[in-house]
């Protein structure tokens, strides 16, 4: 009975550190390394297998980020004269370009390794920035590799990431109202979706 | 007058050739004031690339095994790690100036001619400078974006300090003119070549590839004055 107690105690314990979640620099070690041992040792996406890193990407890496606040600030102003539809198609769109993106650059992965640098955080920070350094084999430069994250209810998500200083929500900013000036926000949704399918199929039920 | 100043006379000139042609391409794009100039050159260049560079720098990634690669990229890195102490020195980072130059006693001897970053190795880390960051950290604005014949994404400020990158670039400084062009092309050649991996990206990312490399550039500089620790740009509210 005691030792029923104990494990159902044990197990009350556990589940609450799940709910509140993993520190963010803990969570971006966690799933750096955990991609990183898998890319290792996965010959096939070191060759090119974009599906197998994509299948790598959904599974480790999406649930920890919130693509829908990801798209609000790409979006910019813009996010104002949005319909929910559109945002809805937009949000996903746009999750499907970064997956495509974040796994075309996983094929390329070279014996890269990441060093976390020292993580400092308020107690009841709800925004915080994660920083690590990708070192690369050879003469290649180390680059810099920094998560935003905020905290929602369902643990600590990331919103943007700079590589080498350059963020990607501030680039696709630039890009949205560019295509958004040009043809309105259903034109850039038009041109999400024509982008995502014209490259090389990854999903089940794409065309070719 | 030796070649060099011939070389960064035609090289200005061309610039301010280049800075006539430019008044008429104005457009509204505050960061990129002569976009119409810059897509141009942007889709001239892109053209070359792909019909000269990238297969000849594809060729050279293909037949040289990965250590030759290496040493020929530690090669130019320690020539370039000179004037990199230089610049560090001018904006008055004395201890990384001050590594810069250990690296390049240091990799010349033991590292056989900058073949070999043994400096990495010991705890001196390469830095990466030059003059358009320098006159950045004494606080010249960057200017409007600006897409160079064949030399790619610049900014007006960046330019200035290209034009003395090119005069102090050691190499140009051999006598030996077909020694000297060799090293020219197949540091080209490398630098182009060591791109290939991130090309691939940015064509899998960008909706429209001018616009995606611009806004990288910038960034990057950005970024790159401050050595890392930008100060955050204050984002739209939605």
């Amino acid at each position: 009975m005691k030792s029923f107690f104990a494990f159902v105690s044990g197990l009350l314990m556990f589940s609450s550190v799940l709910a509140e979640g993993l520190a963010p620099d803990v969570l971006v070690k966690k799933i750096s390394n955990e991609v990183l041992d898998i890319v290792r040792t996965d010959k096939d996406i070191q060759s090119g297998n974009t599906k197998k890193a994509v299948s790598l990407v959904e599974v480790k890496i999406l649930p920890h980020f919130d693509f829908m606040h990801m798209t609000k600030l790409a979006l910019g102003r813009e996010w104002r004269q949005t319909t929910p539809a559109q945002q809805k198609a937009l949000a996903a769109e746009f999750q499907t370009l970064l997956v495509r993106t974040y796994s075309k650059a996983l094929t390329e992965y070279k014996n890269q390794t990441i060093e976390f640098k020292p993580f400092a955080m308020k107690p009841d920070a709800t925004d915080v920035k994660v920083r690590t350094e990708v070192k690369q084999p050879g003469a290649a430069k180390p680059f810099q590799l920094d998560y935003y994250l905020d905290k929602s209810d369902a643990g600590w998500k990331v919103y943007d990431v700079e590589v080498g200083g350059i963020s990607l929500v501030t680039t696709y900013r630039e890009s949205f109202t560019t295509e958004i000036r040009n043809s309105g926000i259903d034109g850039l949704i038009k041109s999400l979706r024509e982008k995502n399918q014209s490259g090389e199929p990854v999903v089940a039920g794409s065309k070719k | 007058m030796n070649t060099v100043t011939m070389r960064t006379r035609t090289f200005i000139a061309t610039l301010l050739g280049m800075g006539l042609i430019t008044g008429c391409a104005t457009s509204g794009n505050a960061k990129d004031p002569i976009e119409g100039f810059n897509r141009a050159m942007y889709a001239f260049n892109d053209g070359v690339d792909k019909a000269v560079i990238k297969p000849v720098a594809k060729g050279y990634d293909a037949v040289l095994p990965n250590p030759v690669r290496t040493g020929v990229t530690n090669f130019f890195g320690n020539i370039a790690d000179l004037f990199i102490g230089v610049n560090n020195l001018l904006q008055g980072k004395v201890s990384d100036g001050g590594s810069d130059l250990g690296r390049v006693a240091v990799n010349t001897t033991v590292g056989v001619l900058g073949v070999f970053d043994v400096a990495s190795g010991m705890g001196l880390e390469k830095h990466e400078e030059d003059f358009g960051q320098t006159f950045g950290r004494w606080g010249m604005g960057s200017g409007a974006y600006v897409v160079l014949p064949l030399l790619g994404p610049r900014t007006v400020r960046d330019t200035g300090g290209l034009v003395l990158d090119v005069a102090t670039d050691p190499v140009a400084y051999i006598d030996h003119v077909p020694t000297r062009n060799t090293l020219f092309t197949v540091r080209a050649i490398n630098d182009r070549a060591n791109l290939l991996p991130a090309e691939k990206v940015v064509e899998e990312a960008a909706l429209d590839k001018y616009s995606y490399i611009r806004d990288a550039y910038l960034q990057r500089r950005r970024s790159m004055v401050y050595d890392g620790n930008p100060p955050r740009e204050a984002e739209d509210a939605p």
